[in-house]
Formats: structure tokens, sequence, C-alpha cells
């Protein structure tokens, strides 16, 4: 039985393993960060959140959207604002002044015109451009991608968002970088068409539109943590993760409930069948 | 549902349904008193974990279509939705995501123990058919639900595997515009897939209660292959077979639990998180892993007809195995040959998932550049590999099966069933018996 059952684990190993074979390890790898959410245990560290959150109201909301979060999703259970004192994260007076901090587009409901208000917890994140062509046109062509699910869009998740954040390393002698482009070390791209050198040993990474953006200093943090780009790269991933991903806290908890009743059920079961099977030979 | 039945209606409301609608007849003879050899090993779980798999799709997928848009413009959306703001619409998601890894984990094994143990031999042929039958419409449900949220990878799936389609020649093209709903893959495309991808796994439904019904006309097979003889040779489903399926599927659900709350995408692609754009093409597409080595063999062929032909010929070459096999002895546990060419077999469908997921031009052997180039690609490729493979797939099946019943010797076979489960392994005088009893 234990025979089948190594069997049938090592055949799920080489299924586990058939899909990180799909990354196409054309970048550097980035380094492993040691966030409070991996593991089976895991949970965000809200303060990271909250730090997560502020580098990307003041820094990356400038071009990227988030069209999938609303503002009352920060005060949701495991978000960077929950306070167990409101359930409803409507009520939530921490998330109710972050919205009103931020103006979202609406209709004048007195004469159909188009104007701003301060938004409500209700509101969805509002868009920085009036549409993927203004987007396109205020960032030399490149349209900044929504960020809403980023952790989930990019193999390494989290931690290569962090790296390629502060990936930003002088070009290696002999690469040319496009005008309007910047090298990136961690990014999986190609750099072939710049490099003047032998075309099998062109550097790891690639060419992107964005200039780098976080740098020491550049965002204040409320809790007095040092504000180095790394820092501030390195929470704002972790935002990023929670926003993709906000269920997280909730689906390893009732995992593990999970987990404790399949086994004990399995034991009874196995029980079972010994003392049914008892006298039978098979 | 066939042979003699034992049922004895105890109360009066029994014996009246009975005499009108003999249900409670049908269940008992089919779940209850239903005669299984006493030698089934844990290979024969699978059917039953096969059942919930089924039970969990439906049921898990009848719900998120409560919540689901089938349209171009809303579906990435409104699956992000269900993942936020529907209760618990995580859990059903990524169960049902999962669920469908699972699903395939399941009937892979199901099928390797029917090739193992020649559970298509007569009198299984279509009970083998039916079930080659449920594994087409998996697969075409599968693929048709990876569609539906209208990820990236969902799209460019969805124009590379319909473009195959269009390549059969004379039918292909209407077919193809038949499937896409038009001239490309579009709104349409995603509403059409959508419909077949709820109408399909009822039809599947369907075609398993053929499928039980004609094992309950033939019996199971079992590990040794030879027929049961007496009653010794044979327990009552319910509760011998019943409890040791129950155990088998609880842990199975620890699996399936453990991706489901722990690593809940590891299955999935990365790319499938960036919404559906016609304009971007992803760098590398790839379907999903239970698919890979019939893209492996796809793309094996260097001409595209005859590829997708090769595609298609990998599953029909098992509508065609009852005939092709000519060996006598139903289970290789007797056939020591044919267990080597198996155990080969195993290894290649791996080695056509890893070929499957690979980009065929990249190298085997790192650094290694043989400069030999056959048919324009160097031998060490992923696509030298992958040919390789296909040759030995297509080899098992036409010719190592027909041959091997003629030419191979057999073990001698146990006069019953119940004789070498009797017995301990250590007083039976073949050493073969004992030894094949060990491995299962």
């Amino acid at each position: 039985m234990l025979r089948k059952l190594t069997l049938i684990a090592a055949a799920l190993a080489t299924l586990a393993a058939a899909s990180p074979a799909l990354a196409s390890g054309k970048a550097k790898e980035h380094a492993d960060i040691a966030y409070s959410f991996e593991g089976p245990f895991g949970k965000f560290d809200q303060a990271q959140l909250q730090r997560g959150y502020k580098v990307y109201r003041e820094v990356c909301s400038a071009c990227h959207a988030m069209k999938l979060l609303s503002f009352r999703n920060l005060g949701d259970k495991g978000g960077p604002f929950y306070d167990k004192k409101y359930g409803n994260p409507n009520d939530n007076p921490m998330v109710k002044q972050l919205a009103t901090e931020i103006q979202v587009p609406d209709i004048d409901t007195e004469t159909g015109d188009e104007m701003t208000r301060p938004a409500v917890p209700a509101d969805r994140f509002p868009h920085p451009y009036k549409n993927d062509y203004a987007a396109r046109a205020g960032n030399g062509g490149a349209l900044p991608p929504d960020l809403s699910v980023i952790a989930k869009a990019r193999e390494g998740g989290p931690e290569y968002l962090a790296a390629y954040l502060t990936g930003y390393e002088a070009p290696p002698a002999g690469l040319t970088v496009p005008a309007g482009q910047h090298y990136n070390a961690y990014f999986p791209g190609d750099v072939s068409a710049g490099w003047a050198g032998d075309k099998h040993h062109a550097p790891p990474g690639g060419f992107v539109a964005m200039p780098p953006q976080l740098a020491d200093g550049k965002v204040t943090f409320d809790d007095g943590t040092k504000s180095t780009a790394h820092q501030q790269a390195v929470d704002v991933a972790a935002f990023l993760m929670w926003a993709a991903e906000p269920k997280l806290e909730e689906r390893n908890q009732m995992g593990l409930a999970v987990m404790v009743y399949l086994i004990l059920f399995s034991g009874l079961l196995y029980m079972s069948y010994r003392r049914v099977w008892k006298n039978e030979s098979h | 549902m066939s042979g003699h039945s034992t049922y004895e209606p105890k109360t009066g409301i029994e014996r009246w349904l009975d005499a009108r609608l003999p249900i409670v007849r049908l269940g008992y003879d089919s779940f209850v008193d239903y005669p299984t050899p006493r030698n089934l090993n844990y290979w024969w779980t699978f059917g039953g974990i096969l059942s919930l798999c089924l039970a969990s799709q439906l049921i898990t997928g009848i719900i998120l279509v409560m919540h689901y848009t089938p349209s171009a413009d809303h579906a990435f959306a409104s699956v992000e939705h269900i993942m936020r703001d529907v209760n618990y619409g995580w859990l059903l998601r990524y169960t049902h995501a999962n669920g469908a890894s699972m699903f395939f984990i399941a009937v892979y094994l199901h099928m390797f123990r029917g090739l193992y143990y020649g559970s298509y031999k007569p009198p299984r042929e279509v009970l083998w058919i039916l079930g080659c039958v449920i594994y087409l419409l998996m697969m075409a449900t599968a693929f048709m639900g990876y569609v539906l949220p209208w990820g990236q990878m969902s799209f460019h799936g969805a124009v590379v595997i319909t473009n195959i389609i269009g390549a059969i020649p004379v039918i292909g093209g209407p077919i193809l515009t038949w499937l896409q709903g038009g001239f490309a893959v579009d709104n349409a495309t995603l509403n059409r897939f959508f419909s077949l991808h709820y109408l399909l796994p009822f039809m599947i439904a369907g075609v398993v209660i053929l499928h039980i019904w004609a094992l309950h006309v033939v019996g199971q097979n079992n590990p040794t292959g030879i027929d049961p003889k007496s009653k010794h040779d044979t327990l009552p489903f319910t509760p011998y077979a019943t409890v040791k399926d129950g155990f088998a599927m609880s842990v199975f659900l620890i699996l399936f639990a453990v991706f489901v709350f722990y690593m809940p995408n590891a299955l999935g692609h990365a790319d499938n998180y960036i919404e559906a754009n016609p304009l971007v093409t992803p760098s590398h597409i790839v379907p999903e892993w239970y698919f890979l080595p019939f893209y492996a063999i796809l793309r094996a062929v260097p001409d595209k007809v005859m590829g997708v032909l090769a595609m298609f010929g990998a599953i029909g070459v098992l509508f065609a195995l009852p005939w092709l096999d000519t060996s006598k002895v139903r289970s290789m546990r007797y056939r020591p040959m044919a267990k080597l060419y198996f155990i080969i077999l195993l290894v290649v469908c791996v080695i056509l998932g890893f070929c499957g997921a690979k980009l065929p031009d990249d190298q085997v052997i790192p650094g290694l550049v043989t400069g030999i180039t056959p048919l324009d690609n160097d031998l060490n490729s992923w696509v030298w590999l992958s040919r390789l493979a296909t040759a030995y797939y297509f080899a098992y099946f036409v010719v190592i099966m027909p041959l091997l019943g003629l030419i191979e010797t057999p073990l001698p076979t146990p006069e019953t069933i119940a004789s070498p489960a009797l017995s301990h392994p250590a007083t039976t005088p073949a050493g073969a018996t004992a030894d094949a009893e060990k491995k299962g």
C-alpha cells in the first residue's frame, strides 16, 4: 500500500516539476524574500500591506490602474486596513478617509455633465487615464498593465515583482539600450537586438518602457520603517500579492481544518476497512 | 443490473414500489449485492474516485455558472468577482479548476490500470470503448472550460486548437467556422464554448451510466485477469468494496485539498491571469498539463495535417486496442515481456508530457550540439525526443501488442482467483504468482 502511495506521490512530483519547467529562464534569477504569507500557515503582515498601499497610491497609481479593487476591499478581513470593530468595511473610518482623499469621475445627476467627487468605500480605484490610448500616449506608446492580479500573472509572483522594481542595473558594456527604453536584468525579455557581442552570451534581462520608479526616501512610511527603495519594492509587492489573492488567509485557515478532518476520516475508514476485511483473504 | 437478483422487499412500501418501478432493486443489485472479485487492489478504486470527481465538477460548476458572465468583455472580471466577492467563490473556483487536473490524474491511472491488467480484452471491449468515449468527452470539456476565464492562455490556446481542427482536409474549414462562430476566436466562440462546456458533462454522466451498465454485465476484471469461477472468488460490493473505495477516495481528497488550499495555481499558467488580448501573443503557448503528451505528438510531425492526424490517432488507436492485442492472457502479471514494454510506454508518456511543455528547438542536454540535423532539427532537441517517443507510442499499440501475443510465452496463471488469494505467498509453488501478488 505504502509502495503504491509512494508511486502516486512520485507521479505527482513529476507533474508539479513540469509546471516550473515552462519558465524560459532568460532573465536574472530573482532573490528569495521571506514573506509572512508563504507556507500553509501564512498570513499577511498588515503593517507591510499598509506600507505597500502607500507606495502604490503615491507612486504606481500615477500610471497603473487596479480596476478590480474597490476602496472597501482595503478594510476586508485580511486587508491592509481591516479593523475587527468594523465587520462591514464600508463603515471603517480609515477606509472612508483613504477613499475621500481620491477623486473619482461621476455624472452630475442634476445636469448630466461629467464631474469628479471624493470617493466612497464602494467606489472602485479610479483609472489614471481616460482610456488606453491616453495611457499609451502618456507612456511613450507602452500601456501600463493593470495591477489587480499582476502578482499571479507573473512567473515568480511577488518575489519577481520586487526584484523587477529594483532591477534597473547599469547596462553592461556593449549593450545599446533603445531610446525610451530601460534595461532591467530581471525582466524576461530579449536584449540580443541591442547586443554587440556574441549572440549566445547576451546579458540576462530585457528592455522595459517603465523607468526606475522607486528610490530611497521617495515614500515616507507612517510606521517609521526606513524607506529604502528595496523596502518599498518588497512592501508594494506584498500589497500586490494581497490584491491578487485577498482570500489567502481564509484559504490557509480552512485548509488546515480540511486537512485535519480528512486525515482523521481516512484513518477511521482505514480501520473500518481492516475490520471489514479481517476474515477475508485478498 | 444483470444476473439473478437477490433483492427481497421487506416493507409494504418497498413491495409496492418494486412492482411498479424496481429502482431500489436496481440499486441493491448494483451497489450492495453485486459480486466483486476478492483480489481487487487499490488500482481498482479509481472508478469510484472518478465518480467523485465528476460529481464535484458538476456541483461546483453549476454554482460557478450562477456568478459567471459568458461575454468577452466581462468573463475575466466575472471570474475575479467570483474570487473576491462571492462567498466561498475562491473555494468553488479553485476546486473546479484543480478538480479538472485531479479528474485527469485519476482517469490516467484508471486507463493505465486497464492497459496493464488487460481490462480491454474480451468480453470487455464495449466497456473499454465507452471509457475511451468518456475520455474524449472529458478532453473536449476540459479544453472548453479552460477558455471560459478568457485569460491570455485561454484565448491563444483556443486559437491554436481550433486552427488545428481547421487543418483537417475537406471538413476542417467548415468545422473551424462552426467552432469559432465566425472568422476568429471572439465573443461568439466564448459563448458556444460556454454552452458546450455545460452540455458535455451531462453527456459524460450519460456515458458513465452506460460504462457502469456494461461493467455490471461483464463483471469486473481483476489483477489475475482470470474470470471468477465460484462464490469463493467474489465478495459482495457492500461492505467490502465500498469501504475500500471509501478509504481510497478519502486519501485522494487529501491530495485534492493540498492543491486547492495550498497550491491552487501550481498546475495553471501565470499568463491566464492576464485578460485575453488578441493583439498580444504569449511568448510560449502551452496547454494544460494533461494535454501535453498530445501536444508533443502534434508538434513531432513536421507536416501540419499529418500532425493533427497523429494527435487524433493517438487517441483513436486506443479504440482499436481490444483487437490489436493478440494475447490470450489478460493480466500482464503473467506476461513478462508485455510488462517490460508497458513500463517503457509509461515512461514514454511522461517524456511526451515534458516534450509538450518545452520549446521544440531547445536542447534536451544543455550545451550539446550534435550537428546532425535530420528534418532540419538538431538531434539534441525536444522535437526529436518527442519524435522518438511518438514512434514508440504508436509502435506499442500497432506493432508490439499484436506481435507479442504471438511470440510471448506467458507464465502459468492460477486456477482460480481464490487460490493465490487464499494461500500464503511463501507456500505458492510457482514463484511467479507469489511474486506478482506482491507487485499488485
